[in-house]
């Protein structure tokens, strides 16, 4: 058997219990297995091992609720190309190419093989952001646009490159690294917990809950404790509150870019309304300090549950009447429907995840195929899956998820009675020569963390993945044969992170 | 259809603050913290050596708010010593003014020490270019809001545009990432003179959790004087309309 099983509610691994197989037994096997969509790789990373180098595989089996690891090593300066997986698979390039920035291993027919995001740790010190090889195509009617990587906006900063003929897009490559600020690198070279937590908590700040709660996950399962239920409805209701906070801020923003001011004022209050709630909960607007490793320091209160109830109502009322109003204007639906199509075949040999893949009609979501959390016992989780996989498809999902994220919260908060939770314990001794994975549905999609520790019980290696790592791929294609003035709104359905692929 | 418009309408309603300087935040909001020395300093010593940004030194006893991140840790720990009120009046001149000492009622604006030509110039129009160098993209979103229906600093003809060209001065969110430097410079060497720097939440102030990381790169701030010093993890709305206010002198402290 090349694979250990286990599951998203699992404690920690350890290392020793994960196959070490050859790299040829792995390739092919995976070579088969990916072809049937109920699999997909969570994460795929190397680290130093002594003098070797040690390389990870999760996969997930969505049919099965299953995760197999398995992992393979060689010698750290061996100099040998491994065929490529992305040369068959074009969801793992980002994980291929990240493998090779760090430590220089060559995958042999790797048709992709670009710079990342330009880690201060990269291998290869001549390769900088200012030489990112740009894709190019020559052609006399043919011009090329480069934007950022200061944007327009109040946004975060990544290069574009359009090849442009006359007004449509050719092609779009997007560069990134520009908010690399050494995240995953601060986890392993600290033991302060508390540090690290925060650190989860800034990894994508729009993000906030989802992100802490990984690394939450992660921690308690190093330390054999998992969160009891009632710490799980409470981050549940935190986890889709972040949910409607940020899928109401993008119906707003896709709002403003077609110049539906309406809908983009009563957006904007609507967010307010709801990151001030969670304000009102723990003192963040984002979250932050809500969610900590074995407890919470902001417990909910009977006071507390009842200024939720009513402030999810009403946004859901007021939110409504927005939606319906988007869906009764000719003029809003003209922009958004069959713009920036990205086909299911298309989403599934990328890698796409979370909500922008479900809008394509590919079913991935953690919630219903890895469960944790409420979703493990209380709530009977239906994904929302669309099928046109364009702007409008993304829009109408974000609509539905906003919904459905207040009944959950209604529907979790209507049985709920204040309980005694634990205080947060950033002391608890972890497993050593172990590793842990915790797999999240952000707002965006799928959230990984992994962490291994060493012979102490402390942090050896922290992975996180963002789902914007696989999603930014998708942008690219989706604005192929578009107007380039239709950029802003195929950028905004799917508003991925800088910061959270840059780590 | 106009009647579905008609029910957001009337829905939305009125959701402009009427007066920006009457704002209170709620109890649970994290701001200017107050800080109490006792006879057994222990709980600040503990509290000292848990901060994840080492914004807290026990002897003599201070807090670092361009350095802290609120996560409020500390006033748990050292309850007696430390206590965030909801106060968000915040920002200073002066990075100095930032380390909260025991006994301080408010942070000191240092007004003395704006440039005569910033509210000379700019009190009734101030155009900003903003720049994020690493930030978790929280501030930025908080930037955004002050712009928004309900903040609408806009009144005050404070605005984001997006030509450094069109700008007043730059506004840098994020510890500054090394990848980042150099389009920075670039950014505010386009700004034309007489031009301002405004540095935006905690990680901008001092690196924050990166202050030390090996991928930031700070020499900007060495290169040109800050005018405004905003903590905050994020800088909420009401701390950046608040400190601009004041370097505008369209209101002191």
């Amino acid at each position: 058997m090349i694979y250990h099983i286990t599951d998203n509610m699992a404690e920690a691994i350890a290392l020793k219990d994960i196959p070490e197989v050859d790299y040829a037994a792995l390739y092919n096997d995976l070579k088969e297995r990916l072809q049937d969509e109920r699999y997909h790789v969570a994460h795929y990373f190397a680290t130093p091992d002594g003098t070797r180098l040690k390389f990870y595989m999760i996969l997930l089996d969505d049919h099965e609720h299953k995760m197999m690891l398995s992992s393979f090593a060689m010698d750290y300066y061996e100099d040998v190309a491994l065929p490529s997986l992305t040369a068959l698979h074009p969801a793992l390039h980002p994980f291929e190419r990240e493998i090779t920035e760090l430590y220089n291993v060559e995958f042999d027919s790797m048709p992709w093989n670009k710079p990342l995001r330009f880690p201060f740790n990269r291998r290869n010190r001549n390769s900088t952001m200012d030489n990112y090889p740009f894709y190019t195509i020559e052609g006399e009617t043919l011009h090329e646009v480069n934007v950022g990587p200061i944007h327009a906006g109040i946004i975060e900063p990544g290069a574009f490159r359009f090849v442009c003929n006359g007004e449509s897009v050719l092609h779009l490559e997007i560069a990134l690294g520009y908010q690399h600020r050494g995240a995953e690198h601060e986890f392993s070279s600290t033991t302060n917990r508390l540090r690290q937590t925060l650190l989860a908590e800034g990894i994508a700040g729009d993000s906030a809950v989802s992100h802490a709660t990984a690394y939450s996950s992660v921690v308690e399962k190093l330390a054999h404790k998992p969160a009891s239920e009632a710490l799980w409805i409470e981050r549940t209701v935190a986890l889709e509150l972040e949910r409607m906070a940020m899928h109401i801020a993008d119906t707003g923003a896709l709002s403003m870019d077609v110049a539906y001011q309406l809908g983009q004022v009563a957006c904007e209050a609507l967010r307010t309304m709801t990151i001030n709630t969670t304000q009102a909960w723990c003192g963040n607007r984002f979250g932050k300090g809500l969610i900590r490793p074995c407890g919470t320091n902001k417990p909910l209160t009977t006071e507390k549950v009842a200024m939720i109830r009513t402030n999810v109502a009403e946004i859901r009322r007021r939110y409504n009447e927005v939606v319906e109003d988007i869906k009764s204007s000719p003029s809003l639906l003209a922009r958004f429907e069959q713009c920036g199509i990205v086909p299911k075949a298309e989403m599934q040999r990328i890698g796409g995840v979370g909500m922008a893949a479900r809008a394509s009609g590919v079913k991935r979501d953690i919630r219903t195929s890895h469960p944790y959390a409420a979703y493990a016992s209380q709530i009977q989780h239906e994904s929302i899956v669309k099928r046109h996989g364009d702007v409008m498809a993304r829009l109408t999902m974000r609509c539905s998820e906003v919904l459905q994220s207040a009944d959950y919260i209604e529907q979790l908060l209507a049985t709920y009675t204040p309980t005694d939770i634990a205080r947060p314990d950033y002391e608890v001794p972890m497993a050593a020569e172990s590793l842990a994975f915790s797999l999240i549905e952000g707002w965006r999609g799928e959230i990984c963390h992994v962490a291994t520790t060493n012979a102490q019980g402390e942090i050896a290696t922290y992975k996180i993945k963002d789902p914007s790592l696989h999603n930014w791929l998708a942008l690219a294609i989706a604005v192929r044969g578009e107007g380039i003035s239709d950029f802003p709104i195929c950028n905004k359905s799917f508003n991925l992170s800088y910061c959270g692929h840059d780590l | 259809m106009i009647f579905p418009k008609l029910k957001v309408l009337k829905s939305h309603g009125w959701q402009y603050i009427p007066d920006l300087n009457a704002v209170e935040l709620t109890e649970e909001f994290r701001g200017r913290p107050v800080l109490t020395t006792t006879d057994d300093m222990s709980d600040v010593e503990e509290a000292a050596k848990i901060c994840p940004t080492q914004a807290i030194t026990a002897a003599p006893f201070t807090l670092d708010l361009g350095r802290c991140l609120f996560c409020g840790e500390c006033a748990l720990r050292a309850a007696k010593n430390i206590r965030f009120t909801n106060d968000y009046k915040i920002g200073s001149t002066s990075r100095e003014a930032l380390i909260v000492k025991p006994g301080d009622e408010s942070i000191a604006f240092c007004a003395e020490q704006v440039r005569e030509e910033i509210p000379a110039l700019f009190s009734r129009a101030l155009k900003l270019r903003q720049v994020s160098a690493g930030g978790d993209a929280s501030v930025e979103m908080e930037l955004n809001a002050t712009g928004n229906v309900n903040f609408d600093f806009g009144r005050y003809g404070v605005e984001f545009v997006a030509s450094p060209r069109h700008a007043d001065g730059v506004v840098v969110t994020g510890p500054i990432s090394s990848n980042m430097a150099e389009a920075l410079d670039i950014c505010y060497n386009s700004v034309p003179d007489p031009k301002i720097v405004i540095v935006c939440g905690s990680e901008a102030c001092s690196g924050g959790l990166y202050a030390d990381s090996r991928a930031v790169d700070r020499r900007f701030l060495e290169r040109y004087k800050v005018d405004l010093w905003l903590p905050g993890a994020p800088t909420h709305p009401m701390t950046f309309i608040d400190g601009v206010m004041n370097m505008l002198k369209l209101k002191t402290r």
